[in-house]
């Protein structure tokens, strides 16, 4: 069990990294979408600029939680695939083209029409993405798959929220142009308020439709995951009034891990709720500690890799 | 279409279109390395020219594979959850490992694209140096994933169900490293061909003039890679073809359409296959006994051996391996006659400029039929005696719209893909700025 568990925690970090910063870039790409006003060019050429160096990388993080479910927890992992084919083969969509067409129109950005055409899949595929990722929760979250269920779809909302939260802070410190900061300033407070609605939305459809979910989201450890959060709302939306930028950016990454942390609160330890626990799913011994040893050395040159690229493109040079 | 065969077509599609870019992910940054390495040393400026727009085709090669990579990753789960249900724990760590590599790999491509100005002219330079090595690495480790495929092992069966995993002999079964220099090689003989035949199909094409010491540079950085793999692969081929045939005795026999177990077995080339075997095929007598042990009475396994339900298809694999084998013959010549002209110090002629433009595509043909021969080798397994590729698959519905919908995805990425790399080649300034969009 304590190997599981070990194995559990590291899946439970690279998918709140994930959340983090690949929600990050999802969350650019909604608001290159929405980019508007005077500095609409300026607004994308930011996110552009932001997000280049580093999606590749924060992108990873979602393969490697993909890697630990099969490695790790295999017939919870097929259950998974299996039943919410649907909404993981829509991320999926979602994640290529993005991606792709991030590039592409960078690439591209001379030829008007293409330039458009990409800019355009880049941004419906960050939305796109994140809603599926977030179906798909909600849809493991009900305990019977049901991706097309209200709580499904509302988590999905939800997590596009979340994502555009996100990248508007995060947006803040990466131009040191005041009307641009301003553009995503505003954003950000936005944001903050649709993740506050939209967050309520899963919580009062489990109360109509999910009473099982609803006891679990109520239960001790949810709750108080839940309750945090939304402190840590109100957190970001004072650091960003304040123009507290840097703390801001700590704020709301803590808040997302808490929003996470009162997913698995109403979980654990089930890992498919009402087939596998973390405990019933897990491989053989064996495999799990292979796995966590290659994991620890694994960090050892992954954490020095992943502070370099920040210190060189997300250091404070770039807002001074 | 059938459920196993949509399933089948949407890997085969997907692992067909990512290889080409995995391949050139791991050989081009070991050619930017080595340009902008030479540039350092000597200061010249086509050098630092040829980095920049090697650099550039790099950057949508590789975000295109990593994207094509990632649909991989899924559809093991999306489409075989059952293999990954039994075998998950055993094939794990290579993944794990794998895993790794990759983050090191995207880590310092963003370094390296983004970190011209950013860096120094060494830091950005030994930059580039992790993306190489954690891209070959990276290939190794899959491969070893495809190894155990092919010959599992790193447990014990009891009543149908696997027991006593052991996940690092997993890792290391019998065909481990033929088969991950095989690939790994393979990635150098296509980035080597494919970015020389670019340079030489330039050098033929007027308006290239103000370019062509860059060009010129580039042919040849290419070329030295080329003609150091090439070699190298025959003999790495050579060596798993004579392990295939000891250990992956099926595979071999249909690669060879040996119908019967035999002494003095015949090397077949091309003819016409039935369901007995060749028709019309060009046989050289003794000569596959001799290669598979140096000995014409070696006795070599057929295909009699297995029941024909446990038979791989054997046209597609045998044209396939006659495919592998004749483009690699000729990138040998070509690569050949290049490093006679080189080392005679003479001018590239035309011709030999034709051959090169034409190894490029002939690499990638290399690439797919090897895959080919050893992916329709294993069939019907999808592991080796453990289980059927039918057994694997999933239960999802619709999976025949997905094969649709991921192909029409291929076709839009392969095709802008394509027209934005001819652009970078023809005009290395135009519309692709290092930084992308330029700050405000």
């Amino acid at each position: 069990m304590t190997a599981a568990l070990g194995a559990a925690l590291v899946g439970l970090a690279a998918v709140a990294l994930y959340g983090v910063l690949g929600g990050a870039d999802f969350g650019g790409g909604v608001w290159d979408l929405l980019a508007s006003g005077p500095r609409r060019d300026a607004q994308r050429a930011a996110i552009s600029n932001a997000i280049g160096p580093v999606w590749e990388s924060n992108h990873i993080w979602l393969i490697f939680a993909w890697v630990i479910g099969f490695t790790c927890f295999p017939p919870a992992y097929a259950d998974v695939t299996t039943y919410l084919y649907v909404p993981l083969t829509f991320a999926l969509v979602g994640i290529v083209l993005r991606g792709a067409a991030f590039v592409f129109r960078n690439y591209a950005s001379d030829v008007a029409p293409l330039a458009r055409t990409w800019t355009a899949v880049f941004g419906a595929s960050s939305i796109i993405a994140p809603f599926f990722l977030g179906d798909a929760v909600g849809a493991l979250a009900t305990g019977r798959f049901a991706w097309w269920s209200p709580l499904a779809l509302g988590t999905g909302l939800f997590a596009v929220a979340l994502c555009a939260q996100v990248a508007a802070v995060f947006l803040l410190r990466e131009t040191p142009d005041p009307m641009l900061r301003a553009d995503f300033r505003r954003r950000a407070v936005r944001a903050t308020f649709a993740v506050w609605i939209l967050g309520l939305l899963p919580v009062s459809i489990a109360r109509l439709s999910e009473p099982g979910l609803f006891a679990a989201l109520t239960g001790p450890a949810a709750i108080s995951a839940i309750a945090i959060a939304m402190l840590l709302g109100i957190g970001v939306l004072a650091a960003v009034a304040f123009h507290r930028d840097a703390l801001a950016r700590v704020v709301v990454g803590a808040q997302v891990l808490a929003v996470l942390g009162g997913w698995f609160g109403a979980q654990a330890p089930a890992l498919v709720p009402g087939r596998w626990t973390f405990a019933t799913a897990a491989s053989p011994p064996a495999t799990l500690d292979a796995f966590l040893v290659v994991a620890a050395g694994g960090a050892v040159v992954l954490i020095p890799s992943l502070l370099l690229l920040f210190a060189v493109f997300k250091g404070p040079a770039r807002t001074a | 279409m059938d459920h196993v065969i949509a399933a089948r077509a949407q890997m085969g599609t997907s692992l067909a279109f990512h290889i080409v870019f995995a391949a050139f992910g791991v050989g081009l940054p070991l050619l930017v390395f080595i340009a902008e390495g030479l540039w350092l040393r000597t200061g010249r400026r086509p050098y630092y020219d040829l980095a920049r727009t090697w650099a550039k085709g790099m950057a949508i090669l590789f975000a295109v594979g990593a994207v094509s990579g990632t649909i991989l990753s899924f559809e093991l789960g999306l489409l075989w959850p059952e293999f990954m249900r039994y075998a998950g724990s055993l094939i794990g760590l290579p993944f794990s490992f794998e895993g790794f590599a990759f983050f090191i790999e995207a880590i310092f491509i963003g370094l390296y694209l983004y970190g011209w100005d950013r860096l120094s002219p060494i830091a950005h330079w030994l930059s580039a140096l992790p993306i190489a090595i954690s891209g070959a690495v990276s290939a190794g480790f899959v491969t070893m994933v495809n190894a155990w495929m092919n010959a599992p092992t790193g447990f014990h069966l009891q009543g149908g169900r696997i027991v006593d995993v052991d996940p690092i002999a997993a890792m290391f079964s019998a065909p481990w490293l033929v088969e991950t220099l095989h690939t790994t090689v393979a990635a150098y003989v296509v980035t080597g061909f494919g970015a020389a035949a670019v340079c030489a199909l330039a050098l033929l094409r007027p308006g290239t003039e103000a370019r062509r010491e860059q060009i010129r540079a580039g042919l040849t950085i290419a070329m030295v890679v080329a003609s150091v793999a090439i070699p190298l692969q025959w003999v790495v081929g050579d060596t798993i073809a004579r392990f295939d045939a000891e250990h992956e005795p099926v595979k071999f026999a249909s690669m060879e359409v040996v119908m019967r177990t035999q002494r003095d077995a015949p090397i077949t080339i091309g003819g016409i296959i039935g369901p007995d075997g060749a028709h019309d095929a060009i046989e050289i007598p003794g000569a596959l006994s001799f290669l598979a042990a140096f000995d014409r009475n070696a006795e070599v396994k057929g295909l009699d051996r297995v029941p024909p339900a446990d038979r791989p298809p054997l046209a597609i694999v045998h044209y396939s391996f006659d495919s592998m084998v004749g483009t690699a013959s000729l990138l040998l010549l070509i690569a050949g006659w290049w490093v006679i002209v080189a080392l005679r110090r003479r001018p590239v002629s035309r011709p030999l400029l034709y051959a090169l433009g034409l190894s490029g595509p002939l690499s990638v043909v290399a690439l797919e039929a090897g895959w080919f021969v050893t992916e329709f080798g294993r069939q019907p397994w999808i592991a080796v005696g453990l289980m059927r590729t039918s057994d694997a698959v999933t239960s999802a519905p619709g999976l025949d719209l997905a094969f649709y919908g991921f192909s029409l995805v291929y076709v839009v990425l392969g095709a802008t893909c394509w027209w934005l790399l001819r652009r970078v080649g023809n005009d290395p300034q135009r519309g692709a700025r290092a930084s992308l969009v330029e700050p405000a």
